[in-house]
C-alpha cells in the first residue's frame, strides 16, 4: 500500500510507539498526586509540555492538552467567544476552516452570537484587508495556518496584526502545518494556535492549544484544576508523552524533511501534468505546505479514481467526505471559485516522513492507469 | 507465502441482509471482494425508514458488514444516474397514467449499469448482487437467467431489463438459497443485519404512497388536475383526484358509491378521465410490449409459446407472442388476465428461463 494521505493522519513514529510503552509501564499513578509517584508522572508531562511549546516557539506555560485538534478548536473558540462577550458577540471565521472550526461556530450561534464568514481569494488566501470591513463589535478572528485540502498557508500575521490593531482576538488552527513547516506562535501574534499529535507522528486522541498570557479563555470541561484550570480531567498520559516525543522529533527533522517533500512535490507534479497535461493543481500561485497536492483531472471524478487507485493500492483522500462517505464537491474549493465540474474531480495526496521518491513513481504509474479508467465512465 | 491469484468481484451492497450475505459468501469463498452501496439521494432531507435501502444508517450497516468480513466499502455517487434514469420517468409514468415499475430501471441502469462501469476502475471480473435469481451456461453455450430456487423469493421479474451481455460476469449467490437459509448464513457470518425487517414497496417510497411521493417530495404537479370518473359507456359518474393517484386494477379509494364493486379498468391522461367498471371488464386478452430486452442470443421465433408475467406478484399466464414494430412484441394469453397495467412490466419465461421483458406499452382487449 502507497499511503498518501499524511494529511488524514501520519503513522505513529516507532520512538514515539516506545516513549507511550514506556509511559504505559510506568506506576501508574495520578499525575496530580502529592506523592512522588504522583510527581514522577507530572514529570513525564511537564516534559512534553516543554516539548510542544518548542516545536511551535511558545512557552511551556501556555500549553493546555486537550483529546485532540477538535476539541482544541471547540476550546479556543468558544472559551474564547464566551470569555470576550462582554467585548461583542460577532465571531469571524474563513470559509475554508476545518469542520472543527465550523463546528465550534455553529455552537456559539446557538448561543447567540454572530458568525462571520472571511472569503478567499481564487488563490486559496484569505485577504487582510477584508479584517478592516468586520463588524466593531466582533470579538474573535479564527484563521488557519494551512489549509488541510489544499495545503494553501494563510496570512496568519497579516491578519493578527489587523485584527490586534481592532481590538480583536486572534485563533489559529495550526493543526495541518505542525511538524511541516516552522510556527512561531510570537512571530505570529496569535492568541489561541491548536496543534494535534497524530498529524506529526504521534498518537490520535491528543493535542494542545497554546493561549497567549493573559488571553481570557473560558473552560469547557471544568474539574479540579488541571491544565491551569483550562482543560478538566486527569491527563492522557501516555498520549501526552508520546505527543512530547513526536513534537521533539518534528522540530529536529523539520528542515531536511521540508526539503525532501519538497523535492517529492516537485516530481509528483510534474508527473502529474505528464500523465494529464489538462490537470489543474489548485493553490500553486499562493504558497503551499509541502507535502500536499490537491489535483483535478478533468473528467475523472475523484469517487471514481479514489477507488481505482484503492485497488491499485494507493491511499489518497477526495477531497471532503460527507456523512454518508459519498463524494461531495469540496467546501473549501468553491470557496475559491473552482467550478463544480472540477471540482468533484478533486483528490487530494499528502505524502510524509515515510514517503519514498520511489512510492510517487508508483503512485503516478497507478494514476497514469487509473485517469483513462475513470474518464470513461459517465462524466459528473 | 505463496499468494493465490484471486478473482476480484465488485458486490452491490443495499445494507440490507440479502445484499450483506451475497457478498459475504463471496468473500468466504475466496474472492477479492470490494463493496459499494450506491447514494442515490442526498440524505440530509430524507426522512429516515428501517426499511428503506440506501439510507445512512443502511450505508453503515453495509460497512459493518464489509468490516466483519474484512474487505474494503465504498459509497459511490449515484444520484445523478437515479433522478434522470429512474425518478423522472417514474413521475413521467404517472403522470401520463401508466403505472411504473421503477425497480426494473434501477436494475438496468445502476445495479447493472453504472455498476458495471466500475467494475473495470478496481479491475473486477464479476459483479455481485443479492438477488434471488440464478445465472447458468447453457448446453447450446448461451447465457441464462433462471428463477431463484426460492420461488416465493424470485427476482428475475425485476431483473428481466438487464443488458445480456453482463450475465456471463455477474453472480446471484442466494439464487439457489432461501431467504431463512439467508438468515441463517447471515446469523452463522455474525452480520449484524441479519434481523434487519424485510424491504418492503419501493426502497424510495418506504410508506407506499406514490402520489404522495411525487406530490409532495418532488413537487409533481402534473397529473393532479381533478376530472371525470366515467363507466364503460362514457358517462361521467363521479369525480376523480387527478391521474395520478390511479392505477389499472385498483378497487379501494374510489369514493363511489355503486351497486357492484368497480375497478379502475383504464386511464386516459389525454382527456384526463378515469373508466371505472366492474371486475370483469378488467381482462384483457393480450398486450403489446414496447421494445423488449432480450435475455437470449436472438429472440425467440415469432409464434413462440411462452409464461408471461404481467405484475410483481402475478404468478404467469401461458401465451404466445408475436413480433411487432420496434422490437415490441404482441403477447396473447390463452386465458384473459385482469388489471394489464401500461408501464408495468411484461416479462416471458420458458420454464424457469427468463426470456426478457419491457414495460407494457397498451393492452388487447377483443
Amino acid at each position: 500500500m502507497i499511503y498518501l494521505d499524511h494529511n488524514a493522519s501520519t503513522p505513529v513514529r516507532p520512538e514515539v510507539a516506545e516513549a507511550m510503552r514506556e509511559a504505559l509501564a510506568g506506576s501508574g499513578a495520578n499525575p496530580s498526586s502529592s506523592h512522588r509517584e504522583g510527581q514522577h508522572e507530572r514529570a513525564r508531562i511537564e516534559q512534553a509540555r516543554e516539548r510542544v511549546a518548542a516545536l511551535v516557539h511558545a512557552h511551556p506555560d501556555q500549553v493546555v492538552f486537550t483529546s485532540g485538534g477538535t476539541e482544541g478548536d471547540h476550546l479556543a473558540l468558544m472559551g474564547a467567544a464566551w470569555g470576550l462577550r462582554e467585548r461583542g458577540k460577532t465571531v469571524a471565521i474563513s470559509s475554508i476552516e476545518h469542520h472543527a472550526v465550523h463546528g465550534a461556530a455553529a455552537w456559539l450561534k446557538d448561543l447567540g452570537f454572530t458568525i462571520a464568514h472571511l472569503p478567499v481569494r481564487p488563490d486559496g488566501m484569505t485577504d487582510p484587508s477584508i479584517i478592516n470591513d468586520l463588524p466593531r463589535d466582533t470579538s474573535l478572528v479564527s484563521l488557519m495556518l494551512a489549509n488541510n485540502e489544499t495545503g494553501v498557508l494563510q496570512p496568519v500575521a497579516a491578519v493578527a496584526a489587523r485584527a490586534h490593531a481592532r481590538g480583536m482576538r486572534v485563533h489559529c488552527d495550526a493543526v495541518q502545518c505542525a511538524g511541516k513547516m516552522p510556527i512561531d506562535t510570537d512571530a505570529l501574534d496569535v492568541d489561541y494556535l491548536v496543534i494535534s499529535a497524530h498529524k506529526i507522528g504521534g498518537p490520535k486522541g491528543v493535542g494542545a492549544v497554546i493561549v497567549r498570557t493573559g488571553a481570557p479563555l473560558t473552560p469547557l470541561l471544568r474539574g479540579s484544576g488541571h491544565e491551569r484550570g483550562l482543560r478538566g480531567g486527569t491527563e492522557n498520559l501516555p498520549g501526552i508523552v508520546g505527543f512530547g516525543r513526536a513534537a521533539e522529533l518534528a522540530l529536529r527533522d523539520l528542515a531536511s524533511e521540508r526539503t525532501r517533500l519538497l523535492a517529492l512535490r516537485e516530481r509528483f507534479e510534474n508527473g502529474l501534468r505528464a500523465i494529464a497535461p489538462d490537470a489543474v493543481i489548485h493553490g500553486t500561485s499562493a504558497p503551499r505546505l509541502p507535502n500536499t497536492v490537491n489535483v483535478s483531472i478533468p473528467g475523472a471524478r475523484s469517487d471514481h479514481m479514489l477507488m481505482a487507485l484503492d485497488a491499485e493500492g494507493v491511499a489518497v483522500s477526495a477531497g471532503a467526505a460527507c456523512a454518508s462517505g459519498g463524494v461531495e464537491p469540496s467546501p473549501v474549493l468553491a470557496a475559491m471559485g473552482v467550478p463544480r465540474e472540477l471540482a468533484v474531480c478533486a483528490l487530494r495526496f499528502s505524502s510524509g516522513r515515510t514517503t519514498t521518491e520511489r512510492e510517487i513513481d508508483d503512485a503516478l504509474a497507478a494514476i497514469g492507469r487509473a485517469v483513462p479508467k475513470a474518464r470513461a465512465l459517465a462524466p459528473a | 507465502m505463496t499468494t493465490a491469484v484471486r478473482t476480484r468481484a465488485l458486490a452491490a451492497m443495499s445494507g440490507g441482509v440479502d445484499s450483506a450475505v451475497a457478498a459475504a459468501l463471496m468473500a468466504e469463498s475466496g474472492c477479492d471482494v470490494t463493496g459499494v452501496t450506491m447514494k442515490l439521494w442526498c440524505y440530509g432531507t430524507t426522512p429516515v425508514s428501517p426499511r428503506a435501502c440506501c439510507t445512512l444508517d443502511a450505508i453503515d450497516d453495509a460497512r459493518s458488514v464489509a468490516r466483519r468480513m474484512n474487505f474494503p466499502h465504498f459509497v459511490v455517487e449515484a444520484e445523478e444516474v437515479f433522478r434522470t434514469r429512474v425518478l423522472q420517468p417514474f413521475l413521467d409514468a404517472y403522470a401520463s397514467g401508466r403505472t411504473p415499475y421503477p425497480c426494473a430501471l434501477c436494475n438496468q441502469h445502476l445495479k447493472f449499469g453504472d455498476l458495471v462501469g466500475r467494475m473495470e476502475l478496481i479491475g473486477a471480473e464479476l459483479l455481485v448482487t443479492g438477488h434471488y435469481a440464478q445465472v447458468a451456461r447453457q448446453p447450446d453455450d448461451s447465457w441464462a437467467l433462471l428463477r431463484a430456487i426460492d420461488r416465493h423469493k424470485d427476482q428475475t421479474y425485476a431483473l428481466a431489463g438487464i443488458p445480456y451481455g453482463v450475465l456471463p460476469r455477474v453472480r446471484f449467490p442466494l439464487g439457489s438459497l432461501t431467504k431463512e437459509e439467508v438468515r441463517a448464513q447471515a446469523s452463522r457470518l455474525a452480520l449484524t443485519v441479519w434481523d434487519k425487517p424485510e424491504s418492503q414497496d419501493l426502497c424510495f417510497v418506504p410508506d407506499g404512497d406514490y402520489a404522495g411521493f411525487a406530490t409532495r417530495k418532488l413537487g409533481e404537479t402534473r397529473g393532479t388536475a381533478h376530472g371525470a370518473f366515467v363507466d364503460l359507456a362514457g358517462r361521467t359518474i363521479g369525480e376523480h383526484e387527478g391521474i395520478l393517484h390511479y392505477t389499472v386494477g385498483q378497487r379501494r379509494g374510489l369514493g363511489i358509491a355503486a351497486s357492484e364493486r368497480l375497478y379502475v379498468i383504464d386511464i386516459d391522461a389525454p382527456g384526463n378521465t378515469v373508466t371505472l367498471g366492474p371486475r370483469a371488464a378488467l381482462d384483457c386478452d393480450g398486450l403489446v410490449t414496447g421494445p423488449m430486452n432480450w435475455l437470449l442470443p436472438a429472440p425467440p421465433a415469432d409464434g413462440a409459446r411462452v409464461t408471461a408475467r404481467i405484475r410483481y406478484g402475478h404468478a404467469g399466464a401461458d401465451a404466445v407472442i408475436h413480433a411487432r414494430e420496434e422490437g415490441a412484441v404482441e403477447v396473447r394469453f390463452d386465458v384473459p388476465q385482469p388489471a394489464v397495467a401500461p408501464g408495468q412490466s411484461c416479462v416471458l419465461y420458458d420454464g424457469e428461463r427468463c426470456l426478457g421483458g419491457a414495460p407494457i406499452a397498451s393492452s388487447i382487449r377483443r
